[in-house]
C-alpha cells in the first residue's frame, strides 16, 4: 500500500459545523506525496479548522480524511500525531519547560531522548542561536518563539508538516529568510506541506500550489503560474491583484 | 498552674497525634480531590455536584461534623462489622478530610479551567496521550494553584482538628477543652499557641513549596517537601516509637470531677508499672460508648445516667436495685463490667444561691413550679437534651421564664450575675459550696441516684492487675472530699493542675 500511487492525504466531503457556523462545508482535496500547499484565505474562512481535522484535532461533523490511503479515524490518535508535524497559529509552546524541552516533546513522549546535538541543529535550522535552548518561552521575543513551534513540529522527523500562519509574528526579512528555508527543508526531508497564510505573495513565491478558501468551501486550487496568469475565479484573482498591484508600483518608482 | 513552657513541653504526645491525624485528613483530602478535579475539568455537571457538594459540607460546623461520624460509623457497623471504630481517629480523619475537600477541590478546578487553551492544543497535537497531557502538562501547570488550595486545607484543618478531642481522638484541643472546663487559661492558652504554631510553621512550609513549584525551583520544592515529611515521620515516632503500644486508656468526660477521678486512676495504675493515657473531654453518651466497646478501658461513670440516658428507663428504684440492674445489663449487652460505686453521688439537681431561695422561701422544685415562671434556667448544653430534665419538668409541672445554655463553668458565673435564676448543677461540685447555693429538695425523686462507679470495659476486667489496682477506690471517696477536690482546681486562684488534685485527693481518702 505505502507504495501505491495515490495521493498521501485525502479529504473525502469533509464538514465541519458548529452551532452557528460552518466553518468547514463540504471540501474535497487530494494532496500528492512531496507537494508544498499553501491554504490562503480571508479570516474566518475555515483555514485552521479544515487544517485540524488533518490530525483530528477537530472531528468533521462529516466526511473522512484519509492519511497513505487510511482513514484517520481508523489509526491511533497519537501514532497519527506523531507522524504529522503541526505549527499552531496561537504556538502553544509549553510554558513550564524550556527551549529544547519544548523541541525535544515529541520523541521524548514515544520515550525517545533527542541528543542535545539534534537540539541545537533544529534550533539553527530555524535561525536561532542555539544557547536558546536554556531559555523558557516567555524569555523570547513573539517571533522567536514561533520560530521554536517550527523546530518543535520537525523534531519527530514527520512525513507531514502542517502549518498554520508559522510566520505571522516575523519581520518581513526574517519571514523570507525563513520562508525559504522551510521550503529548502520540505525538499531536503522529503515532507509533504500544507502552509496557512494570509500573504497570497508569500503563497505563490513557495508554493507548488494555492488553495483558495472562502467561507468553508475551497474556491480556487491552481498552481502559482496559472493563478498569476489570471485562473482561479474572482475571490482568487481578487487576492492575487493586492501583490501584483505592489510590485507594479515598486517597479514604477525604481524607473 | 505551673508556667505555660512547661505546659507546652508537656504537649508532645498531643502535638504529635494532631499533625498525624492532619496531616492525614489532609492526604485523603487530596486522594478525593484531585482525581474528582480531573473528572470535573472535563464535565461542567461534574464540577457543578463536586464544588455545591463540598460548599455545602463546608456550611456544616465542624463541631457537628465531628458528632455526625458517629452514628454513621455506628450504622456501618452493619456492613463493616462490630470492630468498626467509631470513636477516636477514624470519625476524626473522615470530618477533617471532607472539611479539607472544598479548598483542594476549588483550586484544583479553577487551575484546570485556567489553563491556557492554547498550550492544552498543542499537548494534544504533539501527540501526547491522555495521562501524558496530565502528567506532563496539567499537573505541572496547576501545582502551585493545587498547592495553594492545599496550603489554605492545611490551615483549616489544623484548626478544626483541635475540636476531635470532643469524639475521643487525643489533639493539641486537650490541653483546651480541659482549660474551658476549669477557666485555667494557661492551659487553654497553651492549647492555642501549640497549634496556631502547627498551623503557622504548616503554612510556612506548604508555602514555601508552592513557591518552588510556580518558579520551578526544585531545591526549594524538595526542600520544603522533605522538612513537611520530617514532621510528620517524627510524630510518628513519637506516637508508635517507644513500643508503648500497651497503654491503659482511661476516659473523662469534660468537666473537673472525671478529669481529677482519671488522673486518680492513672496514678494508681502507674505505681503498679502501667503505662497510661487519657482520653479527655468526651461528650456523655460517646464516653459511655467508648468503655463498652473498649476504644477506652476505664471510665467513671453514673448510676442514673445509664439508668435513663443508655437504657432507657424512666422508673426510679432504689439504689442498690439499680446498681444491681446496670451491672446485670452492662455485663449482658456488652460485657463491661461494673467494678463498684466510689463512695459519692454526683446527682443532677436545681441550685438557687442561699439569699434567693430564702427570701422567695423557694424549699423544693414544686415551690419552683409554683412560683418560678418569670425565671430562667440555666444548665450545661446535655442538660435540657437529657430525659432526667423531662422527667422533672414533667413530674413538677414545671414552666420558666426562659432556658439558655452555658458552659458547666459559666452557668455558676451566670447564676451569680443573675442571668440565670436557677440551674441544673451537679452535687458534687466544689462551687456549691464555695458559691453558697443551695440544692432544691425533690419531694417527688423525680432525679434518679447518680452514685458515681467505675466501669471497666470487657478486656481490661480480665486484667486482674487493674482490678486489684482500682479496687481500693470503691467506697472510698465521700462527697466532701471530692467537692474540695474539684474547687480546688475550679476555684479563681491557686488552682491546682488535675494531677495535683488527683495526689492531694488520694492523700485525703489515705491511698
Ligand atoms: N470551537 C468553535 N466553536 C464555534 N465556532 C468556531 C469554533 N472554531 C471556529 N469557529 C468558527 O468557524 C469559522 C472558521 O474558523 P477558523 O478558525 O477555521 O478560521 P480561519 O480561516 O483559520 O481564520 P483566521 O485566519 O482568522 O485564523 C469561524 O467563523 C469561527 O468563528
Ligand atoms: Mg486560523
Amino acid at each position: 500500500m505505502t507504495e501505491a500511487p495515490g495521493p498521501l492525504l485525502e479529504l473525502c466531503d469533509l464538514r465541519k459545523s458548529y452551532e452557528t457556523t460552518d466553518a468547514v462545508s463540504g471540501v474535497s482535496l487530494a494532496i500528492a506525496r512531496g507537494e508544498f500547499v499553501a491554504l490562503v484565505g480571508a479570516s474566518g474562512s475555515g483555514k485552521s479548522t479544515l487544517l485540524k481535522t488533518v490530525n483530528r484535532l477537530v472531528e468533521p461533523t462529516s466526511g473522512t480524511v484519509r492519511f497513505d490511503g487510511e482513514p484517520i479515524a481508523n489509526l491511533p490518535l497519537a501514532a497519527l500525531r506523531h507522524r504529522i508535524g503541526y505549527v499552531f497559529q496561537s504556538i502553544g509552546l509549553f510554558p513550564h519547560m524550556t527551549v529544547s524541552e519544548n523541541i525535544a516533546i515529541g520523541p521524548r513522549l514515544v520515550g525517545e531522548k533527542l541528543a542535545a546535538r539534534r537540539v541545537e541543529e533544529l534550533l539553527e535550522l530555524v535561525d536561532l542561536d542555539p544557547a536558546m535552548g536554556a531559555r523558557m518561552p516567555d524569555e523570547l521575543s513573539g517571533g522567536q518563539r514561533q520560530r521554536i513551534g517550527v523546530a518543535r513540529a520537525l523534531a519527530n522527523e514527520p512525513q507531514v508538516l502542517l502549518m498554520d500562519e508559522p510566520f505571522g509574528a516575523l519581520d518581513p526579512v526574517t519571514r523570507d529568510a525563513l520562508g525559504n528555508r522551510v521550503r529548502a527543508l520540505h525538499e531536503k526531508l522529503g515532507l509533504t506541506s500544507v502552509m496557512v497564510t494570509h500573504d497570497m505573495a508569500e503563497a505563490l513565491l513557495l508554493a507548488d500550489r494555492v488553495l483558495v478558501m472562502e467561507d468553508g468551501e475551497i474556491v480556487a486550487d491552481e498552481v502559482p503560474r496559472a493563478l498569476l496568469g489570471g485562473a482561479g475565479g474572482a475571490i482568487a484573482q481578487g487576492l492575487v491583484a493586492v501583490p501584483r498591484a505592489q510590485a507594479n508600483r515598486l517597479a514604477e518608482l525604481a524607473r | 498552674m505551673s508556667d505555660i513552657g512547661t505546659i507546652l513541653l508537656g504537649l508532645g504526645d498531643k502535638l504529635a497525634a494532631h499533625v498525624l491525624l492532619s496531616a492525614a485528613a489532609i492526604a485523603l483530602g487530596i486522594a478525593v480531590a484531585l482525581p474528582l478535579a480531573i473528572w470535573a475539568s472535563r464535565s461542567p455537571a461534574v464540577a457543578r455536584a463536586t464544588l455545591g457538594f463540598a460548599s455545602l459540607v463546608q456550611t456544616i460546623p465542624a463541631l457537628a461534623l465531628l458528632a455526625l461520624f458517629f452514628p454513621i460509623l455506628l450504622s456501618l457497623r452493619a456492613v463493616f462489622g462490630e470492630g468498626l471504630p467509631t470513636l477516636g481517629f477514624l470519625p476524626a480523619l473522615l470530618a477533617l478530610s471532607l472539611y479539607a475537600l472544598l479548598p483542594i477541590l476549588r483550586n484544583a478546578v479553577t487551575a484546570q479551567t485556567n489553563l491556557d487553551p492554547g498550550v492544552i492544543e498543542a499537548a494534544d497535537g504533539v501527540g501526547m496521550t491522555f495521562w501524558q497531557r496530565l502528567r506532563l502538562v496539567e499537573a505541572p501547570l496547576s501545582a502551585p494553584y493545587i498547592m495553594a488550595g492545599i496550603r489554605t486545607a492545611a490551615v483549616w484543618t489544623i484548626g478544626a482538628a483541635t475540636l476531635s478531642t470532643t469524639i475521643g481522638q487525643p489533639s493539641l484541643g486537650d490541653p483546651i477543652f480541659a482549660g474551658l472546663q476549669t477557666q485555667n487559661w494557661v492551659l487553654v492558652l497553651a492549647g492555642c499557641l501549640a497549634s496556631a504554631g502547627l498551623a503557622l510553621v504548616t503554612d510556612a512550609l506548604l508555602g514555601t513549596i508552592e513557591k518552588g513549584l510556580a518558579s520551578r525551583r526544585r531545591r526549594l520544592t524538595f526542600g520544603a517537601l522533605g522538612a513537611v515529611l520530617i514532621g510528620i515521620l517524627a510524630a510518628l515516632f513519637v506516637q508508635f516509637g517507644g513500643g508503648k503500644d500497651e497503654r491503659i486508656v482511661i476516659g473523662a468526660k469534660g468537666f473537673s470531677e472525671q478529669y481529677i477521678l482519671a488522673r486518680l486512676i492513672g496514678q494508681r495504675l502507674e505505681t503498679e508499672g502501667y503505662a497510661v493515657d487519657y482520653r479527655d473531654g468526651l461528650g456523655s453518651a460517646v464516653a459511655h460508648r467508648a468503655v463498652a466497646t473498649g476504644a477506652i478501658d476505664i471510665l467513671v461513670d453514673y448510676t442514673g445516667t445509664i439508668w435513663t440516658n443508655e437504657m432507657g428507663r424512666s422508673d426510679n428504684p432504689d439504689r442498690d436495685t439499680m446498681l444491681a440492674e446496670i451491672a446485670e445489663w452492662e455485663a449482658r449487652t456488652s460485657g463491661t463490667h461494673v467494678l463498684g460505686r466510689l463512695g459519692f453521688e454526683n446527682a443532677y439537681g436545681l441550685a438557687m444561691q442561699r439569699e434567693v431561695a430564702h427570701f422567695g422561701m423557694f424549699n423544693d422544685i414544686g415551690d419552683l413550679a409554683a412560683r418560678g415562671q418569670a425565671m430562667t434556667i440555666g444548665g450545661d448544653p446535655e442538660f435540657f437534651e437529657r430525659p432526667e430534665w423531662e422527667a422533672v419538668r414533667n413530674a413538677y409541672g414545671l414552666r420558666f421564664a426562659a432556658q439558655r445554655n452555658f458552659s458547666p463553668t459559666f452557668m455558676y458565673n451566670a447564676l451569680k450575675s443573675g442571668e440565670a435564676d436557677v440551674i441544673g448543677a451537679y452535687t458534687s461540685d466544689g462551687r456549691i459550696a464555695a458559691d453558697d447555693l443551695v440544692f432544691l429538695d425533690d419531694p417527688e425523686r423525680a432525679f434518679p441516684n447518680y452514685d458515681a462507679i467505675i466501669l471497666l470495659s470487657p478486656e481490661a476486667s480480665e486484667d486482674e492487675g487493674i482490678v486489684v489496682a482500682l479496687s481500693p477506690l470503691v467506697g472510698a471517696i465521700d462527697v466532701a472530699a471530692m467537692r474540695e477536690a474539684n474547687l480546688s482546681v475550679d476555684r479563681g486562684e491557686d488552682k491546682l493542675t488535675f494531677e495535683e488534685a488527683a495526689r492531694r485527693l488520694a492523700e485525703r481518702i489515705g491511698l
